[in-house]
């Protein structure tokens, strides 16, 4: 197997690590982790190809990663902050529980 | 590919592992920023210090307490009592392991055609800085927006709004 490959084999490893606790948790805290590890995984997708791909000076596949990163803090910071306010209007973080659209 | 490689890609898998699968919220905080770590460091063995260290103060630094706090405000740190995976949980499995295996095949099928440059790139942190303010400048403007009214928009959700008189 090539260096660039078993990144790969890693990444969708962990994309599906994380695709299987989205899906399948309960607490939506556990679920937004399932997110965080999914980006993460492209992440490493992204700075893998990077590596390995031509014209690494261009540095396109870093620049990606960063912004990447960027957009994930932000996602975690506003998933956090519904989570916690649903928190305090439905008294649970069950997913299975949330299931009124009125307030 | 070196034995350090499989260490620290193990202990990525495994963090992820023990974040989905664990009862205790907590400890689920705690597995996931090992995976984390673990990421960062095979970061840094893809030569990508500037990245691997952002990982590290972005996702462990912040990313990862926020999640305790969320956790320690939502009381998320007793253990649940009923059953912690949804009703429909085969069903997000199979979904996540046909994607592995999608993903996985076509890694290791297409791995002969994948390009394999063998020199180490130069990517100091003055060529990245000289990109993000260069090249890449309005896509820095637009992400300083995006945190700017992320971290407004997650103040005001989160704000304890004054409950007018039950």
């Amino acid at each position: 197997m090539t260096p660039l490959a078993a990144y790969l084999v890693v990444a969708a490893l962990v994309f599906a690590i994380g695709l299987a606790g989205a899906l399948t948790r309960r607490n939506a805290i556990l679920v937004l982790i399932g997110i965080e590890l999914m980006l993460n995984a492209a992440n490493l997708n992204l700075v893998a190809f990077w590596r390995y791909g031509p014209h690494p000076e261009a540095l396109t596949g870093m620049m990606f990663a960063i912004f990447s990163i960027a957009v994930a803090a932000a996602e975690a910071a506003v998933g956090l902050g519904l989570v916690i306010s649903i928190y305090r209007h439905a008294r649970t973080t069950d997913l299975d529980q949330m299931n009124r659209m009125k307030g | 590919m070196s034995p350090v490689f499989y260490l620290v890609a193990a202990l990525t898998v495994a963090g992820g592992l023990a974040a989905v699968l664990l009862r205790n919220l907590v400890h689920c905080a705690l597995a996931v920023t090992v995976s984390f770590a673990g990421l960062a460091l095979l970061f840094l063995s893809l030569d990508a210090q500037f990245a691997g260290f952002v990982q590290i103060l972005v996702y462990i630094g912040a990313v990862a307490i926020l999640v305790v706090f969320a956790i320690l405000l939502t009381r998320g740190s007793e253990l649940p009592s009923g059953e912690i995976f949804s009703r429909t949980w085969i069903a997000g499995l199979t979904i996540a392991a046909g994607v592995f295996a999608l993903l996985g095949w076509a890694a290791i099928e297409s791995a002969r055609a994948l390009p394999a440059q063998t020199a180490a790139p130069a990517a100091t942190v003055h060529d990245i800085g000289q990109a993000l303010v260069g090249r890449y400048v309005l896509p820095l403007e637009i992400v300083a927006l995006l945190l700017t009214s992320a971290t407004i928009g997650a103040v005001i959700v989160a704000m304890h709004e004054k409950e007018p008189s039950r």
